[in-house]
């Protein structure tokens, strides 16, 4: 009895540190996406370059493929393309590009000025597209398996420790 | 990135006017800031408005429905409340849903296939989330059960294992034991 007086104290914080120090490592920002590991959703968009060509998701099943939901009025996004530039050159897998809430023209002379490392870009003007995807903070990243199935989603720019940690060993596996 | 305010361009022409305006000290110029922010938000709140005229049991209908969602850009406004730009797409999407003949229950679970229960101000029962709903419950019994016990336990002690209030009760005490 006398030594339950010390250790329910220590044990109650003890649990309040667990779940402080826990919270630390926690951002809010970075919500599940309840689309992991769900077929991705389908879509029908012109080309950013060329509004009569169509591409649909379907188009790309049997690849392993990556899109990136970009627009020229991010900011984030200017601050990932170096880093998207550099990794497009290894050819790991398509980039498709997805331009969200844009204009044509805007869109077209931001790659022009910043390196396009699209393999294409699709146009999602209304952000229709990008709203069944669950986007809600440009830039994000999806990884989508050869069945068209989700198996990845970064929100805000990419990092070189993203790409080395999550998506090469991801790539690795989907491939194998 | 994440723009909980109107477009970007005209906050920042208003606030050029607000430099224009506020040639007076500072007091004033809060004044004038505070001013311009209300209307900066009347003002994108005006936006809205043409819509809502249409059908106003509609729009009030989908506000009633913005409420229970959380805006993931501004994630402590809903979706009713926030200017940006993904709640106002998301309003507009509610609208179609609406207008399409959804019922609320498939207008959420739209909300939840694409963003999680995180959306939700009022997250569903389940077995994740038990902690969530009933854990300040099981605190407030569990602090009470605590107080209760302790507080029956100092009742049952005699006068004498406490020390005394103040000064003169204790001399008192001292002159009763003499």
């Amino acid at each position: 009895m006398k030594s339950l007086r010390f250790i329910v104290p220590l044990a109650v914080f003890g649990l309040l540190v667990f779940f402080l120090f826990r919270g630390l490592s926690l951002d809010p920002k970075e919500v599940p996406s309840p689309l992991i590991n769900k077929p991705a959703p389908q879509f029908a968009l012109t080309r950013l370059d060329d509004a009569s060509a169509t591409v649909k998701r379907d188009d790309l099943l049997g690849k392993v493929w990556m899109l990136n939901v970009w627009a020229s009025w991010c900011v984030a996004c200017r601050e990932e393309h170096p880093l998207l530039v550099e990794f497009s050159k290894n050819k790991a897998l398509p980039i498709i590009g997805l331009n969200y809430k844009d204009q044509r023209p805007d869109g077209m002379g931001w790659l022009q000025q910043f390196g396009n490392p699209y393999d294409l870009s699709i146009f999602d003007q209304n952000g229709r597209v990008g709203i069944d995807f669950g986007v809600y903070g440009v830039p994000e990243t999806f990884i989508i398996d050869k069945q068209g199935v989700i198996r990845m989603k970064h929100i805000g720019p990419l990092t070189p420790d993203v790409i080395a940690n999550k998506i090469q060993p991801l790539l690795k596996e989907l491939n194998a | 990135m994440r723009n909980c305010l109107p477009p970007v361009a005209q906050y920042r022409a208003r606030l050029q006017w607000g430099r224009r305006l506020a040639w007076g000290g500072p007091a004033l110029r809060r004044l004038a800031t505070s001013l311009l922010i209300a209307l900066a938000a009347t003002t994108a709140w005006a936006k809205d408005a043409p819509l809502a005229a249409d059908d106003p049991a509609l729009e009030k209908h989908v506000m009633a429905i913005a409420t229970e969602l959380r805006c993931l850009v501004c994630q402590n406004q809903t979706i009713a409340d926030s200017h940006a730009d993904l709640a106002v797409d998301l309003r507009q999407q509610i609208r179609e849903l609406l207008k399409k003949g959804s019922t609320d229950q498939q207008v959420l679970s739209y909300m939840t296939d694409r963003y999680g229960d995180f959306v939700l101000y009022r997250p569903p029962v389940k077995s994740t989330t038990w902690f969530l709903w009933f854990g300040p419950g099981v605190l407030l019994v569990a602090g009470l059960a605590g107080l209760i016990l302790i507080l029956r336990r100092r009742a049952r002690m005699g006068d004498d294992r406490f020390e005394p209030d103040e000064p003169e009760a204790a001399e008192e005490q001292q002159e009763v034991r003499a």
